[in-house]
């Protein structure tokens, strides 16, 4: 016989605090953090009934790097490299959103081939997230095949990414005023041969895997998210666009140069897993558009301004710059004290409001329903705990 | 124009037919050629742009020696505090010729000439250590030099079994590199 010692038994400080609700005759489980389908180190403890949720109670933390105090202590360029860490599915999102709110408390003017490229990669970007986004959903649900093609073509637009960045994933790729480095004649050749093949990739996915019978089954009028409860949350991106609002920031405060672009915003009204699923189908194909566009009118021109400061120390103020990621809206607010180094800098991620709806919305569903609304939540760890 | 869609619905007709759909596209998959690569009898294409470690740049004239100027700002641009500038003074006498200079009249040089002669401090690299293991390949150090002396290699297959393997002195390495191109 085994023995324990008390503490041990009793389990740490969220379990203690969740087991004093319980009901009688229910069992608690803890998902994860080693869950497959939680996608890093994401913990939920569960109440169950049976194969029914009762309770749900996320915990987060075990991926915390203190990316804000990080902020604190080191210079403006060298926080760059950190944000490709919070959320390294869609690095260069957080990469615009810290450069933006540099460049405005700078005041300064980025060229306009500058903001071409940064459009042309970040929606790059933004398929390849989608991309491993379908094809670990599908895993989650217990479909394998998918998710081999996915990284099949994610690959093509990383290799694209490689050639101008370096890096395959933490990109650090933006500057102040500009980017680090101009697209190449490959790189750009490249770009259009996937677009358009990914035209070609995109019907293949609905026919393989959206219109299919069985997948239908997992996502159809499961996990609904209203609208109230997406405001009440603050849920953004996808998620919300899932359940009938419109908005997007490309759209709604067109930043960069989005404004000179036609695109959708595709929104569904139906509030379930399909509908985000479909929302960020269509979102790849809207971004294809937006890079053909964009390349077809990308000016010539320099990608940095001609005058740099040679030492960023912005004046003293804040700013605040916000961009549409694959999983919402991105903020990062900078407080400068007018030294070199940030006073303060807080970061929104979209995923942690995405998550926190988790335990309402998982109230009184099947065990199985709970890891399909997980996956369509296209949650990313990291970015939840910074 | 945006507008709120709805989800398309699907009969259970359609449903059934969609697995044939599936089969179909996955029977075309099974006869296409096969898209990954057998990796140590092959390698893949894409190793070209893959941005590594940095490494000093040599001077064109000298192969020896490179472009640093021992400027030092790489190392404070850096965010994980990688590099490391080991760097010798030696004083060196002055040459002869620099006496033998045109008089330009001006003030400071004639308070410069009429001060006791100094002998000059000649700092000299002796190493610049990198420490890749905290390295996080921004690129803040190679945006940073001044003379452009810092470079990424292209070395996506480093692996090592220690610590200290990954604590490189890249003046060593670019000699050698040097060494090996020159003789090889
Ligand atoms: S790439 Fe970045 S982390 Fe690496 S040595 Fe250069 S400045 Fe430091
Ligand atoms: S910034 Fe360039 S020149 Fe200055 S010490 Fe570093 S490598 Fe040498």
């Amino acid at each position: 016989m085994l023995h324990y010692a008390h503490e041990q038994l009793q389990g740490d400080y969220y379990t203690r605090a969740f087991q004093a609700g319980a009901q009688e005759d229910t069992l608690i489980i803890n998902m994860g953090p080693q869950h497959p389908s939680t996608h890093g180190v994401l913990r939920i403890i569960l109440e169950l009934h049976g194969e029914y949720i009762l309770r749900a109670e996320p915990v987060l933390g075990y991926v915390h790097r203190m990316q804000e105090k990080m902020g604190e202590v080191k210079t403006y360029p060298q926080y760059l490299a950190n944000m490709g860490r919070v959320d390294y599915l869609h690095a260069l999102a957080w990469n615009w959103a810290y450069v933006r709110a540099v460049e405005q408390l700078l005041e300064l003017e980025v060229p306009e081939r500058a903001e071409y490229v940064r459009v042309i990669t970040c929606e790059l970007n933004r398929i390849t997230s989608h991309l491993l986004w379908w094809g670990a959903y599908l895993l989650d649900l217990g479909a394998f095949t998918p998710i081999m093609y996915g990284f099949a073509d994610r690959e093509r637009a990383m290799d694209l990414l490689q050639i101008i960045t370096g890096s395959r994933l933490t990109y650090c790729y933006y500057t102040f005023g500009g980017v680090t480095a101009d697209l190449t004649p490959q790189f750009i050749d490249g770009t259009k041969d996937f677009c358009k093949y990914m035209r070609t990739r995109l019907p293949m996915y609905k026919d393989l895997v959206t219109d299919n019978m069985i997948l239908r089954h997992r996502v159809d009028d499961i996990g609904i998210i209203s609208v109230d409860m997406a405001r009440r949350y603050g849920v953004t991106g996808p998620n919300l666009r899932g359940s009938g609002v419109e908005h997007d920031l490309r759209r709604n405060t067109p930043y960069s140069i989005y404004d000179r672009f036609d695109f959708e915003i595709p929104a569904y009204e139906e509030c379930d897993a399909l509908a985000r699923y479909l929302v960020r189908m269509d979102e790849m194909e809207q971004s294809i558009s937006i890079i053909e566009q964009a390349i077809q009118s990308l000016p010539e021109g320099p990608v940095m301004p001609p005058k740099m400061p040679k030492v960023i120390k912005p004046p003293k103020g804040e700013a605040y710059g916000e961009v549409e990621g694959a999983r919402g809206v991105i903020g990062i607010h900078v407080i400068s004290d007018g030294t070199a180094t940030p006073y303060r800098i807080k970061l929104r991620a979209p995923s942690f409001s995405n998550l926190s709806l988790f335990a309402e919305v998982s109230k009184g569903i099947l065990l199985a329903d709970a890891v399909s609304i997980l996956g369509s939540l296209d949650l990313v760890i990291p970015e939840i705990d910074r | 124009m945006t507008m709120i869609k709805k989800t398309p619905k699907q009969s259970t007709l359609q449903g059934i037919k969609s697995l044939f759909v599936g089969l179909k596209v996955t029977g075309r998959n099974f006869v296409m050629p096969q898209i990954t690569t057998h990796y140590p009898r092959k390698e893949v294409s894409n190793l070209a742009t893959y941005r590594g470690h940095v490494d000093l740049v040599p001077k064109e004239d000298d192969p020896m020696t490179s472009k640093c100027i021992l400027c030092g700002q790489c190392a404070k641009a850096c965010p994980s505090n990688c590099i490391e500038l080991v760097i010798r003074k030696e004083e060196v006498e002055p040459p002869p010729d620099e006496e033998a200079q045109p008089d330009s009249g001006s003030k400071e040089e004639a308070t410069a000439k009429s001060a006791p002669k100094k002998k000059k401090v000649k700092r000299i690299l002796d190493a610049f250590m990198l420490n890749y293991n905290l390295c996080s390949l921004c690129g803040q150090c190679v945006q940073t030099c001044p003379v452009d002396s810092l470079e990424f290699s292209t070395n996506s297959y480093l692996a090592g079994f220690t610590r200290e393997e990954f604590i490189f002195d890249l003046l060593e390495r670019m000699r050698n590199k040097q060494k090996a191109s020159s003789s090889g």
